[in-house]
């Protein structure tokens, strides 16, 4: 349970990082934790106590393994944030280009 | 060492020649053995990519870029996800979306599982250049803007 | 089996089109990539009319697909029901006129086969969202959809449209992680992924209280995408910013699919609607009608008062949802129909606008309908409908949603619904005053009408804005009826699904 707690945690950093920073980077930064802090969530869901890795080997008994499948989900998942990231970096440059800052109230030019 | 003006000093640059090296082929083994052990097509695409940005850190992004040019990198990528529907694509033959058509030969051998390891060369080729080329867009883009 | 064979191709053929064009398109001719894309997306739309009629024609009314022969609940599958196929038909054919609009509107930006690209990934992602049975497989064309349109927003490289994009990339981005933390939580409720199969599970344990929680994170995920009042921040920046053809794709079908289409398939196939859920989409739905449309009418940029109506719109499409009642049902389903139509079509004037006068500001233009009489009559056209004048379709749907709030005893509700429809009515005379109408701005002297590819698609959405009203007669009455049921049968999906399977 505390594991679950501590996931919490780290969506409520990542929240805060997103909210209340000013900068880009930052506030991409924040977006990441949170995500990861699902994805941590989604493999802990899997986990059983005293498991093992689910691989399959020659002569291995097949007892007591971790489910599988949220790590593949995981993983896909990981992939498409790291999409996700490499698009908001990219468009973080070109702001920076544009304005000469990364401060997020300088850069308003957009209104509601 | 063929362009010792860009990049780091030489002790950085021989080892990381040497490390590259080991991370290139470690990526492949990762890859090959994918439908064995833990890893495979994205893990070992990542590590290759990232043995090439390594180059890039050392010897400067004008030394990376004539061995493998943007051009090129972004095609290889495109190649990669049209085999991989290719390969869905011939499961079609067998009746299905992404059948596994071929010989599926005894488990736990390097040639065996199908299309599987086929799907995991190209999901590392997708990947590896795909990382890569991302890269440079953010080198060549950080780039830019210091020349303004 | 065979006869399901049509539906991975709603995956495969943008798949194809975007790597390919990707690949080739530095090497050809500009006209090749227009050609290939045009017949590409054709085949989208023959392939859904084709798959529509093949449900009619042959009794049973759902098709499963298995991929890689795998059977559900293990494999992954693809479903095609009545509410599939009425989605792929409206997403392919604004796709398929879209496509025939961006031929000129296109010229004027460099890259073309990028842009192409993006937007047959768009359409992967929209299309697989819809013909999808598996819940991850759901977040992954979320994302890929998502992803493009973002890439897309930002086309034009404008410090506005980055910035407009930066936006809705994190709120959108924000958005899929609840999605995706609610799909992990339903994991760890019913251990499986595959929507038949957790329609199952959860039927038979009730009285949880994890349902509750998971469905008011799928609201305030799929609601950001969808632009629901409180979370709409992101759309009147993103589709103003993006080019007017995708920007009649990501308001016409995008917002649809993404968050209309995704939020009623999990609520009523998958973990089933409660009253007090209903209820808050009741309220979240006439909250952004009723917002929205006074802030459409304080706008003087074209685009944006467009996607304020926009918001307003999918108001009532949710209103319609969250009733929850045969009527209200079909009625959303109808204005999203009409909506997709009527608002792809008022971004496609816009952007003709834009195209020959070079401006988006309603207080420069006037007098327009002089000098472009085709986008001045089609945008007629749909202003008229979308504000709820009678023999329009726009008309209908908006009588059925508020009869079917009477119905309910939502008499509060339904007179909201009728004071947005009049606020709206008013915008839009507004907005057909200023631009249209009046004394020709003398600067504009030199217009002309837009090329003939253009005049072609709006004036082929305007037909379809005026009859849409038809498709109420009984001959074609099936269109609605059978995706309405398909929502409205509940969790006897799952119990459909698997006897297909067989």
């Amino acid at each position: 349970m505390s594991t679950y707690l501590l996931c919490l945690v780290l969506f409520c950093i990542g929240l805060y990082g997103l909210l209340r920073k000013r900068n880009l980077v930052k506030i991409i930064v924040g977006l990441a934790i949170m995500g990861y802090s699902v994805n941590l969530f989604f493999v802990l869901l899997g986990y059983r106590l005293h498991g093992r890795a689910p691989i399959d080997a020659p002569d291995q008994v097949i007892e007591n393994m971790v489910d599988p499948l949220p790590q593949a989900v995981v993983l896909t998942s990981i992939v498409i944030g790291l999409g996700v990231m490499a698009l908001l970096i990219s468009l973080a440059i070109r702001i920076y280009e544009k304005h000469g800052t990364l401060d997020i109230t300088k850069i308003r030019k957009l209104k509601g | 060492m063929e362009n010792n003006k860009s990049g780091m000093t030489l002790f950085v640059k021989t080892s990381s020649r040497l490390v590259a090296v080991l991370g290139l082929i470690f990526g492949m083994h990762i890859i090959l053995h994918g439908h064995l052990a833990p890893g495979g097509g994205f893990a070992g695409g990542v590590i290759i990519a990232l043995s090439f940005v390594l180059l890039i850190l050392a010897f400067g992004k004008d030394a990376a870029l004539s061995k493998l040019s943007l051009k090129l990198a972004s095609n290889l990528e495109n190649v990669g996800a049209l085999l991989f529907l290719i390969i869905g694509l011939l499961g079609f033959s067998g009746g299905a979306f992404f059948l596994n058509v071929l010989v599926k030969g005894s488990p736990f051998r390097l040639f065996s599982a199908g299309t599987i390891p086929l799907n995991n060369v190209v999901i590392g080729l997708k990947v590896g250049v795909g990382l890569f080329v991302i890269f440079l867009t953010l080198v060549i883009l950080e780039k830019s803007k210091k020349e303004q | 089996m065979l006869k399901a064979n049509i539906i991975p191709l709603f995956v495969i053929i943008p798949l194809l089109s975007a790597f390919l064009i990707s690949l080739l398109g530095k090497y050809l001719k500009r006209q090749f990539i227009y050609v290939f894309s045009n017949i590409s997306c054709f085949l989208l739309l023959y392939f859904s009319f084709y798959g529509l009629n093949m449900l009619r024609s042959c009794g049973s009314n759902i098709f499963v697909y298995k991929i890689g022969g795998w059977a559900p609940p293990f494999g992954i599958c693809l479903v095609f029901d009545g509410l599939a196929g009425f989605m792929l038909v409206i997403v392919n054919l604004i796709a398929f006129i879209v496509n025939i609009y961006s031929l000129n509107y296109i010229e004027k930006y460099t890259d073309k086969p990028k842009f192409f690209t993006l937007v047959f990934l768009m359409l992967t992602g929209m299309n697989g969202l819809i013909v999808t049975g598996d819940l991850f497989n759901l977040y992954i064309f979320l994302e890929v959809a998502s992803l493009s349109s973002y890439a897309l927003v930002a086309f034009g490289t404008d410090s506005e449209d980055l910035e407009a994009s930066f936006k809705y990339a994190i709120m959108g981005s924000l958005a899929s992680i609840f999605v995706f933390l609610g799909i992990a939580i339903l994991y760890g409720f019913t251990s499986t992924l595959n929507m038949a199969d957790m329609a199952m599970i959860i039927a038979e344990k009730t009285g949880s209280r994890i349902i509750p929680f998971v469905s008011v994170l799928f609201i305030v995920g799929f609601g950001t995408k969808a632009a629901l009042m409180p979370v709409h921040a992101w759309l009147p920046d993103a589709h103003p910013a993006a080019p007017a053809s995708i920007s009649a794709m990501l308001s016409g079908v995008l917002i649809k699919t993404l968050g209309i289409y995704a939020l009623a398939r999990i609520l009523f196939n998958v973990i089933g609607i409660s009253s007090a859920i209903s209820s808050i989409l009741v309220f979240l739905g006439a909250l952004s009608l009723s917002v929205a449309v006074l802030l459409a009418f304080a706008q003087t940029d074209l685009k944006r008062l467009l996607a304020y109506s926009s918001i307003s719109q999918v108001g009532y499409i949710i209103l319609g949802i969250g009733l929850a009642t045969p009527l209200g049902i079909l009625g959303a389903l109808f204005h999203l129909f009409n909506h997709s139509a009527i608002k792809s079509l008022l971004f496609l004037n816009a952007g003709a606008i834009d195209y020959a006068a070079g401006t988006r500001d309603l207080r420069e233009m006037s007098g327009l309908k002089e000098k472009m009489p085709v986008t001045a009559n089609t945008s007629l056209a749909a202003s008229l409908s979308v504000a709820g004048i009678p023999p329009f379709a726009g008309f209908f749907s908006k009588l059925i949603i508020i009869f079917a709030c009477i119905e309910k005893g939502y008499i509060g509700y339904a007179f909201i619904a009728v004071i947005g429809s009049i606020l709206t009515l008013a915008t839009f005379m507004k907005m057909q005053k200023l631009a249209f109408f009046g004394k020709l701005n003398e600067k504009y002297n030199y217009l002309k009408e837009v090329p003939l590819a253009m005049k072609l698609s709006m004036v082929v959405l305007a037909v379809i804005c005026v009859c849409g009203g038809l498709l109420l007669l009984p001959r074609w009455n099936f269109f609605l009826s059978d995706a309405a049921n398909v929502l409205l049968e509940g969790s006897h999906y799952a119990v459909k699904v698997f006897e297909a399977v067989k």
